[in-house]
């Protein structure tokens, strides 16, 4: 069993447990290896806690206990299903303060976000999946006079999930949700820098769930979550994450035969048309907003709007607007609640964005704000902070074509609307976009035109349930936040009857 | 904003790839060839391939010789003392004009990389190559 959370922890001490074992079989168990590993806060740099590091037998463990829930979950009425999800939303709600602090500790993002946009997305999505299941039906087609095809939706049955680290606990809640309303038993491998709060959620919705129906195994990637990949006693894996993980994932899951899905980031561009500046009113301060939402979770989202394409036009008064709206962002103790930007999420993030700042300069991209490490003073002085920052350069530099996963927006400017569209489709991604413009027209063709799965339209970084989102080209296949996803989830049973006395006559 | 005093090194410091030749696709840090003879006698020959996209993006990701199933479009960008190292095609012209200086950092991720859980990190820092 675990020491229990701290479950009135305010959000200048960490909530956690000394330790976390894994959630396996509707139990907390130690891992095989007796190991644990370190948590480290990205607030501090220092060790909150200690995880299990698992290994595949513990992963073999949680796919056992899986499997001897399948049965009882996937027959589980769905009205059963729906209010199981329901009551884990409401004790989600219910708690929303000590999972918002959870998730800050964790993560190391602001606590304004994780109470304003992390546990009310995750909250929602519950029900969501919760209302979806409910109304789902199958169809009936009547083939001929004699003969009917019913289709049923039936779950897979086990299935694999390797969570990110950006946004722990909502990731997990973007893909626990549907397949357990479907009816599926999970095994969850959580990232190895972010793995308490999913830990801490479990100890509250441990009696919700059935035994079995929710495993969630800690440890490594190479020691737990790869094994879970590999395994041929799952039934489907989902992946958020990076394109060479991704395509090993879909190598394992072609050696099983087994479908994937894979959310695997973008470079998504912002688009502002010079019309966006005829007037300074709500709106336009809207687009201001809009633009600065890159450093929303410190830019670690995988649709951040990290390309801001502005018409020459309006380039040098925008850019005056948007810099001094980035310098306004204010970056302090992230467990403050009107902080706005907090640390990233490790170590060795920090390094990697600190490296494309390095590359940005070297390919001569100017530096109009930002463009370092930031330091903070008291426990946060070892912490992973970098400062809110525009580059400015052309789409052929490398910090315009890889996903940074910083708060760092790259701008460069176009002179027509051909010239937005192939500037915006120059890219190896097409997860997310966004169009800002107050003509109608042009906003619809815009969003038409662009090669991405989600094209936000005079708004951006909203992630409501039932709006699909997922990615075209290298940025992964299915969609996620959307009752579509229960198809990622369900196969669909085909019963074909004849209610015919008659044979056909062949033999 | 308060310029920072952290100790990071990026390659436009001379220190860590002083000596490294700049007109090679790819290159490595003493200490990235530190911790890959160390993979490498724990794992046997290995390879990289280089990530792109989200979270652990742009990481080198280190995987036993002939794990990784290359395509048709990959690149091989070189080798470190005899470890291949390719990238997608796609990712190739996007970085092409760069050199790749593999080095390593303090840290965890890495997903199914072999330095994970080596309590260190393989991380790409680049530098222009020389124009032709």
């Amino acid at each position: 069993m675990n020491q229990m959370t701290n479950l009135e922890a305010t959000a200048k001490t960490s909530p956690f447990a000394a330790r976390y074992n894994n959630f396996i079989g509707g139990e907390f168990r130690a891992p095989a290896s007796g190991q644990y590993f370190e948590n480290v806060s990205p607030i501090t740099g220092g060790v909150i806690g200690e995880i299990a590091r698992s290994n595949a037998s513990d992963i073999d463990a949680a796919i056992d206990a899986a499997h001897k829930a399948a049965h009882g979950w996937g027959t589980t009425s769905v009205t059963e299903r729906a209010n199981a999800l329901l009551a884990i939303a409401q004790k989600l709600e219910d708690n929303l303060e000590l999972f918002a602090i959870c998730e800050t500790w964790d993560n190391g993002k602001a606590i304004r976000e994780t109470r304003a946009a992390d546990l009310p997305l995750a909250i929602d999505h519950f029900r969501y999946f919760a209302s979806c299941i409910r109304a789902q039906e199958g169809t009936m087609g009547e083939i001929d006079n004699d003969t009917v095809a019913y289709h049923f939706h039936e779950p897979l049955g086990v299935v694999g999930q390797i969570i990110p680290w950006n946004f722990p606990l909502l990731m997990a809640a973007w893909k626990v949700a549907p397949a357990l309303a479907a009816g599926n038993c999970v095994v969850l491998k959580p990232a190895e820098q972010t793995p308490a709060t999913i830990m801490v959620f479990c100890e509250l919705i441990a009696d919700i769930l059935p035994a079995g129906v929710l495993n969630v195994v800690n440890g490594f990637g190479l020691e737990a979550g790869k094994p879970l990949a590999q395994s041929n006693r799952i039934a489907k894996v989902a992946f958020t994450g990076e394109t060479t993980t991704g395509r090993l994932i879909m190598q394992y899951a072609t050696e099983n035969i087994i479908p994937v899905t894979l959310e695997l980031g973008g470079k998504s561009p912002n688009i502002f048309h010079k019309d966006i500046m005829d007037e300074d009113d709500a709106f336009f301060d809207k687009c201001l907003e809009g633009f600065t939402m890159f450093a929303l979770n410190q830019g670690e989202v995988c649709t951040c709007p990290s390309r801001a394409l502005v018409h020459e036009s309006i380039y040098d008064r925008f850019m005056e607007r948007v810099i001094a709206r980035t310098e306004a962002v204010n970056c302090g103790d992230p467990r403050e609640g009107d902080t706005m930007m907090g640390a990233q999420a490790s170590s060795e993030q920090q390094e990697k964005i600190l490296s494309y700042l390095d590359i940005g300069r070297q390919e001569g991209a100017n530096v109009a704000t930002g463009g370092s490490a930031r330091s903070m003073p008291g426990d946060m002085a070892n912490g992973y902070y970098i400062e809110p920052t525009i580059l400015e350069g052309n789409n052929k530099m490398r910090v315009f074509q890889e996903e940074i996963f910083g708060p760092v927006v790259s701008v460069t400017k176009f002179s027509d609307d051909d010239e937005a569209l192939s500037i915006a489709n120059d890219t190896l991604y097409g997860l997310g976009a966004g169009v800002w413009t107050r003509d109608g027209n042009k906003a619809y063709r815009f969003g038409r035109a662009i090669k991405a799965g989600r094209v936000w339209t005079n708004c951006y970084h909203l992630y409501p349930a039932h709006a699909a989102f997922g990615g075209y080209k290298q940025s992964g296949i299915g969609r996620e936040t959307h009752k579509m996803m229960l198809n990622h989830y369900q196969q669909t049973k085909n019963m074909l009857v004849s209610y015919s006395p008659d044979k056909l006559g062949f033999f | 904003m308060a310029d920072t005093d952290t100790p990071i090194t990026c390659v436009t410091d001379d220190g860590p790839i002083a000596g490294i030749d700049p007109n090679l696709r790819v290159a490595a840090t003493e200490s990235a060839l530190d911790l890959l003879g160390e993979i490498i006698d724990r794992h046997g020959e290995v390879m990289f391939h280089q990530s792109g996209g989200c979270c652990d993006g742009s990481s080198p990701m280190c995987y036993p010789k002939g794990e990784f199933p290359l395509g048709s479009s990959d690149v091989k960008l070189g080798d470190i003392n005899g470890t291949e190292f390719y990238i997608s095609g796609p990712q190739f012209e996007a970085w092409k004009h760069t050199q790749v200086i593999l080095d390593v950092v303090p840290g965890r991720g890495g997903m199914f990389s072999l330095d994970n859980g080596t309590e260190r990190r393989f991380l790409v820092r680049s530098r222009l190559l020389p124009q032709d």
